[in-house]
């Protein structure tokens, strides 16, 4: 009991709890394989693995501020016009990283080309502002901003990773195949390019995750 | 008019917005239960699609583009502000969605009782702001073009919630691996669907 007053007197920057915001996206909470949100973009931007890194950094940078702002607004807020103020804000955000892909990284802008836009309707940003942001302080929201943006890039990094490698023998556009597999009869698979590859690489991972941890299992 | 009826088969088929781009696959995933509610869900969206993609295109063509509000005084043709296109887009989908929720609560009542919550889920759905950000991108050249576009994406969409919640109604009596069910299996059968679709890419028109 005394222990619990003492604890409550002021948190530190990094407690039990908002690490855990942070660890637990990686697997038990995902946003892609468990909460399913954010599939849009995970699925049309893993053809490579470098676009899929760029686009993992802008979601997650998106996340995180506009969790922080929101938590921040989210008394002042009315929450009859909730859904606009926090498109607008998102939407602000989106445009910034869209700007600094064009000046920065331009062939990978163009490549990712429609689908920075659509980080704005990403369901990831409007799942965690609603669930997390709009009912937490602004620290741990941008944890869990962080945490929620980084889980959702490690799917994308391992599905880009292995469509790459079997797609077309490179990873990170440097060959990793060596030519003597070629020679002996070794074929790049044209299927991984190709938009269906996405869905069933997710499928098996999500196969994957849930025989290892069985409470995901659904009935 | 061939060109009109060349665009809408590829935008249903070939384009399809589930199947070659994954746009709107959350909902997709999660109100494919049964194929009552996905179908109104489909309708809804293309209906949406209907309305918003020619007023962003509008919007696009005479204010946003660069140069595009030469119309209003020649001092103002030389500006550019395509960068506020997500902004305005968006507000101008969450706008109209609200617009089209109140005109069915007034107008048909029976219908907005069936399309229920997910009228106002549109606004967040990908495939309605990525019909907007395709139509910028790929330089449509007149209104027609663009509800074209519009309808067939949207009918392609229905015809894929559809199908996959026809698929997952006969699923429930199948013996999945305990892993995979639910989300696994939904992934898979959505990746067989779309290479079932690819086989309409060799179709040149």
């Amino acid at each position: 009991m005394s222990e619990n007053t003492q604890t409550k007197e002021r948190e530190p920057m990094f407690s039990a709890k908002v690490l855990k915001l942070l660890k637990n996206p990686f697997n038990l909470e995902n946003p892609i394989t468990v909460q399913v949100l954010g599939i849009c973009s995970a699925l049309a931007v893993t053809v490579q693995l470098k676009p899929a890194i760029v686009m993992a950094l802008s979601v997650t940078i998106v996340t995180a501020f506009s969790n922080l702002i929101i938590s921040a607004l989210r008394n002042t807020i009315p929450s009859r016009i909730r859904i606009i103020v926090q498109l607008v804000v998102v939407a602000t955000l989106v445009i910034i990283v869209d700007q600094v892909l064009k000046a920065y990284v331009y062939d990978v802008s163009k490549k990712l080309s429609v689908f920075v836009g659509l980080i704005i309707t990403n369901c990831i940003l409007m799942g965690r502002l609603e669930a997390f942001a709009m009912g937490n302080k602004p620290w741990p929201s941008f944890v869990d901003g962080i945490g929620n943006g980084l889980g959702y890039g490690l799917i994308l990094v391992i599905v880009a990773f292995f469509r790459e490698l079997l797609g077309s023998g490179k990873v990170l556009g440097m060959k990793v195949i060596p030519d003597f597999f070629y020679k002996i009869g070794y074929v790049d698979n044209g299927l991984m390019i190709l938009p269906p590859m996405a869905l069933i690489t997710i499928g098996i991972i999500i196969w994957i995750q849930r025989s290892r941890s069985t409470e995901l299992q659904e009935k | 008019m061939e060109n009109l009826f060349n665009l809408f088969v590829r935008s249903i088929f070939i384009d399809n917005m589930i199947f070659a781009y994954f746009l709107g696959m959350c909902s997709y995933l999660a109100v494919s239960k049964t194929v009552k509610t996905s179908v109104g869900l489909g309708i809804a969206v293309t209906f949406v699609l209907l309305v918003t993609a020619p007023v962003n295109w509008l919007v696009d063509t005479y204010l946003l583009k660069p140069g595009a509000l030469a119309w209003l005084s020649p001092d103002l043709a030389d500006l550019d502000l395509s960068y506020l296109s997500f902004m305005i887009f968006i507000a101008v989908i969450a706008a109209i969605v609200q617009l089209v929720e109140m005109a069915v609560e007034k107008f048909s009542p029976s219908l907005y009782n069936a399309l229920g919550i997910f009228l106002p889920l549109i606004a967040v759905n990908c495939a309605i702001l990525g019909v907007a950000l395709f139509v910028q991108e790929r330089d449509y050249h007149s209104i027609a073009e663009v509800t074209v576009y519009a309808g067939g994406s949207g009918i392609g969409w229905v015809l894929a919630i559809a199908s996959l919640a026809a698929i997952r109604e006969k699923i429930t009596y199948s013996h999945i691996p305990k892993p995979l069910r639910g989300l696994g299996i939904t992934f898979i059968i959505t990746g067989l669907m779309a290479i079932a679709f690819m086989s309409f890419m060799g179709i040149k028109i």
